[in-house]
């Protein structure tokens, strides 16, 4: 009897162990899944009143101006978090990691630390660093220019994604250093030795020991901030004081899911939102990953 | 040799001021009375020093119980993501049984989806639950965490089978295995991970947003945001806001840092 509970509890384990994953993810994960495909042929106002519209959500997502520019901005900002900050994480990294620096430690902690003040608190801070005349960037400004400036950095629509991105490099370039660092401190140093030895310059040791030594981190950065990217919305939001910004540029597709879902309360057109963003995201990462040639296996 | 350390160094030093200016600002803004704030660009000098910003902050939203909430919230969350998301990780890590494979890929596609696309049956399931505007509406939902799970799978790969092995034989179930024998040696990772978690669920904002309705039951971001609609000429006490509101995410980071950074890297790196 006693050998026999013991065989079948260790048989049974690992089915317990991963129960609350699987409970959770039928009905947190597959089941919201589902019925948004399902709500998004749907007009709702509320979670109560549904009218079934068939395909009228996506037909008006794709002419509605209001999304395109979402669309526009979002993408916008994540071409400049991929070309732009990750360079700069990548660079960072290198110089953190040359065998001459002092102090690594604590330099790492400096860049990193923006990032333990959190989306909301970062927009908060930079909401008030933007404002006119006063804010820390243009007093910074008049410092290194000589005269003052008066640049309304979040009222001018012009300058709303500048404001944005200024303030998300702030907030993760530290933070994928951390990634990059660790990658190029697991890169073998015989290996640059042994390019030394064949006479290869700083630039060949760039390009045929670190950038092969650190790619699968790189993939897996690129493609975890661009997931991150897509779903931009708590900077622009809180930043704008919970508005999409003057001319809507400070749109984004996640806000305007939830001003169509959580303000305006169609969750039918909100689904068709995140669906639209979903197939999006899915296509782009998984694209990075053929191009990038990294299929991750799991063994 | 001399020049090019001396180089480096600069640009180092350069991009930590470039980093670190915005907090020191945050700091001295703080401490300034409603004259000096813009008065002077950082500190003033000691006797100017002003608690003013605080006072309003107190007095002008209930931002103490806004932080008790957060903290309770994002205690709780930690604890039950830390339990289920080991548990969840050690059978990945440890067992072979039927269905792993499948987890294994629900898992990444998770990871993969969005989680906005989900917001909306998400809130009817909440709704009919009748958890809106309750905190299990905020830690049922994230009970498990995924990218906890594939940490915890990453670290315990390495365990020795003989550990287990052994521990079998002295008559262990295999639940006593995972608290007695698994837990004790990934104190590393379960440092990362509480901080990851604490992280996670201190800064989250949509979903809280959504689902908490009354000033009462209001996290510390919902609670900040709300503050700067209503009044958005405060800029000292919204900073002082913003202060208090860091500084239990990097007390913790102190205490926890060295298994941070090597439980945020382990699985990129190894996998």
């Amino acid at each position: 009897m006693n050998a026999l509970f013991f065989r079948l509890q260790h048989r049974y384990a690992p089915y317990l162990f991963v129960a609350p994953f699987v409970i959770l993810f039928l009905t947190f994960t597959l089941y919201p899944i589902a019925k948004s495909l399902s709500l998004s042929f749907y007009i709702t106002n509320g979670p109560k009143s549904q009218v079934f519209v068939g395909w009228d959500n996506f037909r008006f997502l794709w002419g509605d101006p209001a999304f395109h520019r979402a669309v526009w901005n979002t993408c916008t900002y994540a071409l400049t978090s991929v070309f732009l900050q990750l360079p700069l994480s990548l660079g960072l990294a290198l110089l953190l990691n040359s065998r001459l620096v002092k102090g690594r430690n604590f330099f790492r902690f400096g860049f990193f630390s923006p990032h333990l003040v959190g989306q909301v608190f970062v927009a908060v801070l930079f909401s008030v660093v933007f404002i006119p005349k006063f804010g820390l960037l243009n007093r910074v400004l008049h410092a290194l220019v000589g005269t003052a400036i008066d640049t309304k950095w979040l009222g001018n629509p012009e300058l709303v994604m500048p404001a944005l991105v200024l303030t998300s490099l702030w907030m993760y370039v530290g933070f994928n250093m951390i990634y990059f660092l660790a990658a190029l401190q697991s890169v073998d140093r015989e290996l640059y030795e042994a390019a030394q030895v064949d006479g290869a310059g700083a630039f060949k040791q760039f390009v045929h020991v670190t950038l092969p030594g650190i790619r699968s981190v790189a993939v897996f950065v690129t493609v975890l901030s661009t997931i991150g990217s897509f779903q931009l919305f708590e900077l622009p939001y809180v930043m704008l004081s919970n508005t999409a910004g003057p001319d809507n540029s400070g749109l984004t597709v996640v806000m305007y899911l939830f001003q169509n879902g959580f303000i305006a309360g169609d969750l039918g057109y909100a689904s068709a939102i995140g669906w639209t963003l979903t197939m999006g995201v899915l296509v782009i990462s998984l694209a990075q990953m053929r191009l990038t040639g990294t299929w991750k296996r799991e063994d | 040799m001399g020049w090019q350390r001396f180089g480096l160094h600069a640009v180092l030093v350069l991009c930590s001021v470039v980093m670190l200016t915005p907090m020191v600002w945050l700091v001295a803004a703080t401490i300034k009375g409603p004259d000096d704030l813009f008065h002077y660009l950082f500190f003033p000098s000691p006797s100017r020093f002003s608690l003013y910003n605080f006072r309003q902050l107190f007095e002008q939203i209930p931002y103490v119980r806004f932080m008790i909430n957060s903290l309770f919230v994002a205690g709780a969350t930690v604890l039950v993501q830390l339990f289920f998301s080991s548990l969840g990780g050690f059978a990945l890590a440890k067992y072979e049984f039927k269905g792993k494979r499948l987890i294994m890929v629900l898992m990444l596609t998770t990871m993969m989806i969005p989680a906005q696309v989900m917001l909306a049956p998400m809130y009817e399931l909440i709704y009919a639950m009748g958890l809106v505007d309750s905190y299990w509406g905020l830690i049922i939902p994230g009970a498990v965490s995924v990218f906890g799970m594939f940490l915890f799978r990453q670290s315990m790969l390495d365990l020795p089978d003989d550990l287990l092995q052994a521990g079998r034989i002295d008559g262990c179930t295999e639940l006593r295995l995972y608290w007695d024998v698994v837990l004790p040696v990934q104190r590393p990772m379960i440092g990362a991970f509480c901080l990851i978690a604490f992280m996670g669920s201190w800064n989250n904002f949509l979903w809280p947003q959504i689902i908490l309705h009354s000033q009462e039951r209001f996290t510390l971001p919902i609670g900040l945001n709300q503050m700067v609609g209503l009044y958005a000429q405060e800029y000292g006490a919204m900073m002082a806001g913003t202060l208090l509101a860091v500084l239990p995410v990097v007390l913790l980071f102190f205490l926890l840092q060295k298994e941070f950074i090597s439980g945020l890297t382990a699985g990129a790196v190894k996998g």
